[in-house]
């Protein structure tokens, strides 16, 4: 089991209000992402919930009982670091066992549950080595198992894979996403990679100054963004926005369109603008496109190769079903 | 880009540290000659460096006037002692200023080290008539209080400092990972701070071997360590200097080879963090 469910939760540090107030239920088996910019509270907010730092107001339950004053030890939940936070003077075995070894369980099981999670992991031939011998991935990989021994109600992932080169992150985003699979244990990660938060979870929750901006799945987020905070963090190559007198034909203060829903031409289209920057990547060409007179730029992505290059005009049209439009406040109309 | 070293401003700088070196370390060397020399030797003018003729009747004479070893044990006693116990204060107390530091820790340091600017004579009497009172006066427990709390500022700054070095998301895992504050303390955080710890260690081992204001004044016999061996030469019948240097000689040896061969720890443990 591993429901979590914070009630107007809140925390300050002296006179900055980190998080002025969350309601959130996260349910059992759910990989939850919490997003955001850097300082949107995201890492507060999961301590909070592992118990390293006290809530200022506000209560946090973990499967029906009140957890809010109950120390990380006794949460029955299990972290792991950006900085993988190994103990550097003990062997991967001994850091893998250590949660175990703290539970007093007898040796042997300690060992059993080792060795099975060092074969999940890849770490067997690993075992004897310390930390310091080990590369990135397979640092994070021991800091996972130290998770997974012993069997938490729920994960904690914070910015987990900030530290590796891109290729292994994709590595180890498609394990910790297998991983969840096979476990069906409650993950919640942080991370402020809008693509990490895309692929892994089943509901993303996009925090900004500490405030839930919108909680929904990654296509929900992606398809109906509440407000322009979200249409411009979810979705990359990020939205245009588009203020002014075309805006205002659509009945709206702001309109947005996604770089992938603008079909591009050599010879006529709704817009016209010139090819500031193009980027051929054989499957898609990317497009900066100004002197549209409707944004600074506009950024398109085009299917395969499309070419133009600097300075050519360029025509647009974006798809009418897609173009989202937001009022003065910046929330989403209809 | 590394700055050239040419031979000739090797040569010089080698030079120039030998100098140092043995400017730093002569006392000791003259003090060590000197107990091989006869009284007059000791003190004739021009003084002979190496040609003369070496005896060890100082140190035939130091032994029968006094009981090397019973001040001996006294001083691995007292500083071993105080060292151990200061260490059990201070890792607690230093783990709670860097790690759950309040706001007014900065401050609490501060008033520690300051404690250290007063002159020790300052609070002798008071010190004393207190031992006097509690049946302290010349005993090793008494030593070990007083220069347990007199060294104590310094362990506890040394280990704050070390202690600051080691990242503190290493015993959030720990804790995260079902660690008791005690187990968290004991199985991560000291064997972590090792280093620090054994060159804080030493450190005080040797301030408390080398302590001879406290020693001095508040022994008599029985708990006198090498401090009050080598002062109780110092008088008397006027200045031996040959006996003295032999009695200085003996009281220093033991801390010397210990320094020796902990010299890499010392260094690296006292350097800690700026050369990291």
């Amino acid at each position: 089991m591993g429901r979590i469910h914070l009630e107007k939760v809140s925390k300050s540090f002296g006179e900055v209000h980190v998080i002025p107030s969350i309601d959130l239920t996260i349910e059992d088996g759910e990989f939850v992402v919490f997003v955001g910019p850097s300082g949107c509270g995201k890492s507060t907010l999961l301590r909070l919930i592992a118990g390293l730092e006290d809530v200022s107001g506000g209560t946090i339950q973990i499967d029906g009982t009140d957890a809010t004053a109950v120390p990380p030890a006794k949460r029955g939940l299990a972290m792991v670091f950006q900085s993988y936070a190994l103990y550097p003077h003990m062997s991967v075995r001994r850091n893998i066992a250590f949660p175990l070894r703290m539970a007093k369980l007898p040796k042997e099981e300690q060992d059993r549950r080792v060795e099975a999670a060092a074969k999940v992991l890849n770490l067997s031939d690993y075992l004897d080595r310390r930390p310091g011998q080990l590369s990135g991935g397979q640092r994070q990989r021991v800091a996972i198992g130290r998770a997974i021994v012993r069997e938490p109600s729920a994960f904690l992932f914070d910015e987990p894979l900030s530290n590796l080169d891109a290729a292994l992150r994709v590595n180890m985003r498609q394990e910790i996403t297998e991983l969840h699979t096979s476990l069906g244990t409650t993950m919640i990660y942080v991370t402020h990679d809008q693509v990490e938060a895309m692929t892994m979870a089943d509901r993303i929750v996009v925090l900004r100054s500490g405030i839930a901006e919108q909680v929904g799945s990654p296509l929900e987020l992606y398809r109906t963004p509440r407000n322009v905070f979200v249409a411009g963090f979810i979705g990359s190559p990020r939205m245009n926005f588009i203020e002014g007198a075309e805006a205002g034909r659509h009945g709206a203060a702001t309109i947005g369109i996604r770089p992938e829903h603008i079909d591009v031409s050599t010879t006529e289209g709704a817009w016209k603008g010139t090819v500031g920057v193009a980027e051929h990547l054989g499957s898609d060409t990317f497009f900066r496109v100004h002197g549209t007179g409707l944004a600074e730029a506009i950024s398109v992505r085009a299917e395969g190769e499309v070419g133009l290059s600097h300075g050519e005009t360029i025509f647009m049209t974006p798809d009418p079903e897609k173009i989202h439009r937001f009022d003065g406040a910046g929330q989403r109309i209809g | 880009m590394a700055r050239a070293v040419t031979p000739q401003r090797r040569a010089v700088n080698t030079a120039a540290a030998w100098t140092i070196a043995l400017l730093i370390f002569f006392p000791i060397l003259w003090t060590i000659l000197t107990s091989f020399k006869t009284e007059a030797e000791a003190i004739a003018s021009p003084p002979s460096f190496l040609f003369f003729d070496w005896t060890l009747e100082n140190y035939v004479t130091v032994n029968e006037r006094s009981d090397y070893f019973l001040h001996f044990m006294n001083s691995v006693v007292i500083s071993l002692g105080s060292t151990l116990i200061g260490l059990a204060i201070a890792i607690p107390a230093a783990w709670s200023m860097a790690f759950v530091p309040g706001r007014r820790t900065k401050d609490v340091l501060l008033w520690m080290l300051s404690t250290k600017m007063l002159p020790p004579v300052g609070v002798l009497i008071p010190i004393y008539l207190i031992f006097r009172d509690l049946n302290l006066l010349d005993t090793r427990i008494g030593l070990i209080i007083v220069l347990t709390l007199i060294n104590l500022p310094i362990i506890i700054w040394m280990l704050y400092t070390y202690f600051k070095e080691i990242p503190v998301d290493i015993l959030e895992a720990a804790r995260m990972d079902g660690a008791s504050l005690r187990s968290e303390i004991l199985y991560v955080l000291t064997p972590m701070a090792v280093p620090g710890i054994a060159s804080t260690m030493l450190l005080n081992v040797i301030l408390a071997w080398n302590e001879a204001f406290w020693t001095l004044n508040l022994t008599a016999a029985d708990a006198a360590p090498l401090t009050a061996f080598i002062a109780g030469f110092s008088s008397p019948e006027g200045l031996f200097y040959a006996r003295l240097s032999a009695a200085s000689t003996m009281a220093i040896a033991p801390i010397l080879i210990l320094g020796w061969f902990s010299q890499k720890q010392l260094v690296r443990g006292l350097t800690f963090g700026a050369v990291k």
